[in-house]
């Protein structure tokens, strides 16, 4: 399982961060980014779903 | 203070959100409305203004600031373009506003945004929980052992603003006219205007003195920062740096307030989640967000740019439009059972802090003070319970939280 954040729709709400700080970091500005290259270690895919359907601005996006 | 427009005649084409009756009884009023077939509620007072009421709507409008300028977020008697030609009122012309960033439009916007955004950033935040912590457990302290305590007044409304004034800089001894003067500008919007503008006056006096004191004494803090910053090459106005501060005392105060007092009123209103978060400290985070979703405290608005149809209404320019938030919350088309408060509620889109480019840039900071709030006061009054509602006052306007929160302590540590 790969994550992503759409970086056009982020607004830095940081919803992703709180919740799966494995798998996501954010800047100063409060933009969010993948770690890892987005690819979600074993056992942290509930984490990554979490992370997705938390996003008010519905900009992650998981490929499986 | 009154209201200058009287009773509301009927909520579909009279409304008026600063009537006490708004905020008591707003969910079977949005209920009502929703049943009537009427997704967007009009009133005349105010120079006219649209509520819309679903998740797409709201959406659509947060993300549309073509037809949709922010230059007066706070609905008024007065309409910015009014008094343009008179300078004692006017507000700086879009895209800047009054209060940049909250009142301003792309492309000048983001700038403002980013001189802004790094002092709430979470890991700037995150550090200010054990002081938040020790704030809570002080106030908490000072109840004593009253069989009543007033969640409201002798404990929410005061975690915020300590916080604020402490970043920005000002006297923590003045939080009373802090509190006073964000009433003026969210709370008492169809009061008579003359009541209204001698305290504007004086809530920009206080603050211009403030801003000469820390340019003749400069010291850390973020009205410091901002008087050194520099906005697309030039440094910042003294009046821009005003603006600023207006919107991080306005918003930063009653906003939090809110959602803390309305996070305890749930809790004082259900014995069930009461005692489960109690139980299970670990259940907060996720409890908050929901009480951020079914409670969310703050409805922005817009003015319209130019004449145009908007899901079958005619919008005319200079039509205000509020953005209720709360009423996205609740939504059926984008949540599951959304008039059931549901703690562990693990689909949570909500969006309490806005949509689009106006995120909240206080978000990271009201989450970690509402996280600490509810947990130092469950694990200090395991058990507690409303004790009247008719002693429960609610505000008035585009802010919606208990004012007065009055809850019988039945167990306490």
């Amino acid at each position: 399982m790969r994550v992503r954040v759409d970086s056009s729709k982020c607004q830095g709400h940081n919803r992703c961060y709180a919740l799966a700080p494995e798998l996501f970091d954010v800047d100063d500005l409060g933009n969010a980014s993948e770690l890892n290259d987005g690819v979600v270690p074993a056992g942290l895919e509930d984490k990554a779903r979490l992370a997705a359907a938390n996003c008010p601005e519905f900009a992650i996006i998981i490929e499986e | 203070m009154t209201s200058v427009y009287g009773p509301v005649a009927d909520w579909q084409s009279d409304f008026d959100h600063a009537d006490p009756e708004y905020n008591r009884n707003i969910h079977a009023i949005w209920e009502d409305l929703k049943a009537a077939g009427c997704p967007i509620a009009r009133t005349e007072r105010y120079g006219g203004a649209w509520l819309p009421l679903t998740h797409e709507m709201v959406h659509e409008i947060a993300y549309d600031t073509d037809h949709f300028t922010s230059r007066t977020v706070v609905v008024g008697q007065i309409k910015p373009h009014e008094v343009d030609h008179l300078p004692e009122f006017a507000s700086p012309p879009a895209p800047i506003g009054g209060a940049p960033p909250i009142t301003s439009d792309p492309p000048f916007h983001q700038h403002a945004r980013r001189l802004l955004l790094p002092a709430f950033a979470p890991k700037k935040i995150d550090p200010l929980r054990p002081e938040i912590e020790r704030m809570c457990n002080e106030l908490i302290d000072k109840m004593g052992d009253k069989d009543a305590v007033d969640a409201a007044v002798e404990y929410s409304q005061h975690i915020p603003v300590m916080i604020i004034a402490h970043m920005l800089g000002l006297p923590l001894e003045d939080a009373d006219r802090f509190r006073s003067w964000v009433h003026l500008v969210l709370e008492s919007v169809n009061a008579p205007r003359e009541e209204r503008e001698g305290r504007f006056h004086e809530f920009n006096e206080y603050l211009e003195t403030h801003i000469r004191d820390h340019i003749e004494n400069p010291r850390e803090d973020l009205i410091n920062d901002l008087l050194n910053a520099e906005l697309m090459g030039t440094k910042l106005t003294s009046e821009m740096v005003g603006g600023m501060v207006t919107l991080i005392l306005i918003a930063g105060i009653d906003t939090t307030w809110s959602g803390i007092g309305n996070s305890i009123w749930h809790l004082a209103t259900n014995a069930v989640d009461r005692r489960r978060l109690a139980a299970n400290p670990d259940m907060i985070p996720v409890a908050v967000e929901e009480f951020l979703r079914a409670y969310a405290p703050v409805t922005m608005a817009r003015l319209v740019t130019e004449d145009h149809e908007f899901h079958g209404v005619q919008m005319k320019q200079h039509d205000w439009v509020l953005l209720p938030f709360p009423a996205a919350n609740r939504d059926p088309e984008q949540f599951e059972n959304p008039t059931e408060v549901v703690i562990d509620r693990e689909v949570n889109r909500h969006s309490a802090f806005g949509l689009g480019i106006h995120r909240c840039i206080g978000s990271n900071l009201a989450r970690l003070e509402m996280n600490v709030a509810v947990k130092v006061f469950l694990e200090r009054f395991p058990d507690f319970e409303l004790v009247t509602d008719e002693e429960t006052v609610w505000s008035t306007g585009q802010v919606r939280g208990p004012r007065r929160l009055p809850v019988r302590v039945l167990s306490r540590r």
